[in-house]
């Protein structure tokens, strides 16, 4: 690798000043702030503030609704990688095998990527709207009575559908890119041998395609933590009974509607470390141990 | 001003001067669609009428997105001098000394004409310290109402003059509705909590806090969990089980308006404001208007307002607190107020409106639009039927939601879905005078 060596020691620091003033003025400052109100209670005005300590962080840990999204985002986020990525594979193994129009397919695909989570969310929320919505309709004259509103796991279904949904775009494109790094001699070879569709898939493109599917997993659980607000939003607000509402959705509800900042920001502290923990994972841990 | 340049520099000078010799106040406000066309021109009236202040008025989304804004806003010493803010933001207003600028205060630092007394109290009464002094200047209060198919009651074989009085009334009117195949289901309701449960109390004189509701201080807690709401809370199970009830959603409800709409519910209880669309939507079918019902056993009391109030909050320069409380005295007028009241089905705020109102022939047109005002001061308000003053309210809301879905889930009994609503609407009052001491 090619080492550029600077004689001025100002100047590289000159050339990292714009990337280093966003990171300090859009992250290192808000988040310093929310660290800095996760130790405070104040009123919702910011009139009266005292501190108070450990004391956000201890009422998290005894709040059982708390408890509970930590115990939905767990939830969510298995069921949505898995749909995610499931579905994803299968769709690009069919591109793979070198289907006619492969190309329009993948175009068509990678389109529901390009719609806001928002809208997504909307339309979802109309499909499956106990009242209007043509899903639970089919499903009524099938015998089941779909009300996302009053049962949690229909309320679960939908959201994992929801932010699945989007997510397939993604998934697909990165697992037909990478299966198409995969030699085809060392399949053909496998042919040759005698192996089956389903054991070539076993013993040799599953594996090949580790790195892929283990980088796609941790963007997949990031995705669905951080993302998947908009999607929460605009189809279930949380409910029934918080049964849909994941860590950031609360940071939102206790912060935004509630206007209880303390709790928000010792939630989004929270929130903060999760993440850092995923990215070392993502950089050390995976980065290294997968073959490739 | 842009478009002004284009067309002109001596435009451009004129709006300058203009400007210049105006004082400008912000109001940020939450009313959309037909309603906020309908600030829209009240204010174009007032600019209109004077020119030594201007009000510009913004829509800053749903109620509880207005209020975040404008104490974001206020953090960052950006605010607004008028906001609008839903009647459970009120506790949290009312304990923010400081920030808010108490009306009757402003009235009579300004020296503008204010007096209190043109009132209609059972609309002032929830927005009043325990002095009696007004703290914010109503705009758009209702009370919830009972709406009814006349059509689907006559084809039921029902009077279809005659809406149910009593919830004993509601369920046999409703299994007959059913029987008889006139509709799929008896009644629906917006907002479980207002309507089902604050409004539910009140209009059977139950207390829905300590110490008045929370009136009396920070230190309220809620007593919702009464024999009688456990009784009605039961009953809706019973009925949402039976079909008899159709459950629209948390919040407002956004489901049960299409129900009454498309004739699968006979009968809705929602908001007086909500007559406007109700009209718009009930095509097919002839729509009657009654009170509130209640159980045989007991009698009726008052109804409790939701809405909103303005705000004047503290921090803006003086000439636009003078601008504020000019403006409070236009939109006070018995002219305003009763043309906002007729098209919106917003109560009248003051006597003067109602009586303009009647003058005018306007109940005699328009029948069951007096039906809230009538419903509200049934009986001299009581210290259960005054209202509600709760922190942290807008969550407690919530949480009325989510215990009145576990049970019609079949996850707890009534009465035990109202001891958690209690206990945990405690916890965040609690929290809320935690931080207010």
């Amino acid at each position: 690798m090619k080492r550029t060596i600077f004689g001025n020691q100002l100047l590289p620091w000159l050339l990292l000043a714009p990337q280093l003033a966003i990171t300090a003025v859009f992250f290192l400052w808000p988040a310093g702030q929310a660290v800095w109100q996760s130790f405070l209670r104040q009123d919702a005005f910011g009139l009266k503030t005292s501190f108070v300590g450990l004391t956000n962080y201890a009422a998290l840990l005894g709040d059982a609704k708390y408890l509970n999204a930590v115990q939905v985002t767990v939830v969510f986020s298995i069921a949505v990688a898995a749909l995610s990525m499931g579905v994803a594979l299968m769709l690009a193994l069919a591109v793979d095998r070198g289907l006619r129009g492969a190309r329009a397919y993948t175009t068509l695909l990678v389109w529901p990527y390009a719609v806001a989570p928002a809208v997504a969310g909307v339309m979802w929320w109309f499909l499956f709207n106990p009242t209007i919505g043509i899903l639970p309709y089919a499903l009524r004259a099938v015998g089941y009575d779909w009300n996302h509103g009053l049962q949690p796991r229909d309320a679960m279904t939908l959201v994992v559908i929801a932010a699945s949904w989007k997510q397939i775009s993604y998934n697909f494109l990165f697992f037909v890119a990478g299966l198409q790094a995969i030699p085809g001699s060392l399949r053909e070879a496998a042919a040759i041998d005698g192996a089956g569709p389903a054991r070539r898939f076993a013993t040799i493109t599953f594996p090949l395609l580790s790195p892929t599917t283990f980088f796609l997993l941790v963007v997949n659980v990031v995705y669905t933590m951080f993302d998947t607000f908009a999607v929460i939003h605009a189809t279930t607000q949380g409910g029934p009974m918080q049964s849909t509402t994941i860590l950031v959705y609360k940071v939102f509800d206790d912060g935004f509607l509630g206007l209880n900042l303390g709790a928000s920001g010792a939630q989004s502290v929270v929130l903060m470390g999760i993440v850092i923990v995923l990215t070392v994972v993502q950089f050390r841990f995976i980065e290294r141990r997968v073959e490739y | 001003m842009f478009r002004s340049l284009s067309i002109s520099p001596l435009a451009l000078l004129a709006a300058v001067s203009v400007a210049q010799a105006q004082t400008e106040i912000q109001w940020w406000h939450a009313m959309g669609g037909e309603l906020g066309a309908k600030l829209e021109e009240i204010v174009a009236g007032y600019n209109a009428s004077q020119s030594d202040y201007k009000v510009t008025p913004s829509y800053k989304g749903s109620y509880a997105e207005t209020m975040t804004a404008a104490i974001a806003a206020f953090r960052a010493g950006e605010q607004p001098a008028i906001v609008q803010v839903f009647e459970v933001g009120t506790g949290t207003m009312m304990a923010a000394e400081g920030a808010v600028y108490p009306v009757h205060q402003l009235m009579a630092d300004m020296g503008a004409p204010f007096d209190p007394a043109a009132f209609l109290p059972a609309v002032v009464g929830y927005y009043t310290d325990t002095q009696g002094n007004m703290l914010s200047m109503p705009f758009n209060s209702s009370t919830p109402i009972l709406y009814y198919n006349k059509d689907v009651f006559e084809k039921a074989g029902l009077d279809r003059d005659t809406p149910p009085k009593t919830w004993e009334e509601v369920e046999a009117f409703s299994r007959q509705i059913i029987d008889a195949g006139a509709a799929k289901c008896g009644f629906t309701t917006g907002w479980i909590s207002w309507v089902q449960l604050e409004n539910f109390s009140a209009w059977h004189n139950q207390p829905i806090g300590t110490l008045e509701n929370g009136f009396g201080g920070l230190e309220t807690e809620l007593s919702v969990n009464g024999p009688l709401q456990a009784r009605h809370w039961a009953n809706l199970k019973d009925w949402q089980d039976a079909g008899i009830f159709s459950y629209g959603g948390p919040g407002g409800g956004n489901d049960a308006p299409p129900k009454f709409y498309a004739q699968d519910c006979a009968i809705y209880m929602n908001s007086s404001a909500s007559r406007a669309g109700v009209i718009a939507n009930a095509k097919d079918f002839e729509v009657g208007y009654g009170m509130l019902p209640h159980y045989a056993d007991t009698a009726p009391q008052n109804s409790i307002i939701g809405g909103a109030t303005l705000w004047v909050l503290q921090g803006r320069p003086e000439a636009e607190y003078k601008a504020a409380a000019d403006f409070f005295n236009y939109l006070s007028s018995a002219a305003v107020q009763a043309d906002w009241h007729q098209f919106s089905g917003y109560l009248p705020i003051t006597q003067a409106a109602w009586d303009l109102s009647k003058d005018q022939g306007f109940y005699d047109a328009n029948p069951g639009a007096d039906v809230s005002i009538r419903q509200m001061t049934l009986n001299a308000p009581t210290q259960n039927s005054k209202g509600l003053r709760f922190g942290n309210y807008v969550q407690i809301r919530a949480i009325i939601d989510e215990e009145f879905q576990a049970l019609l889930a079949g996850q707890k009994d009534a009465q035990t879905a109202l001891d958690d609503l209690v206990t945990r609407g405690n916890a965040l009052i609690r929290g809320f005078e935690a931080a207010n001491k």
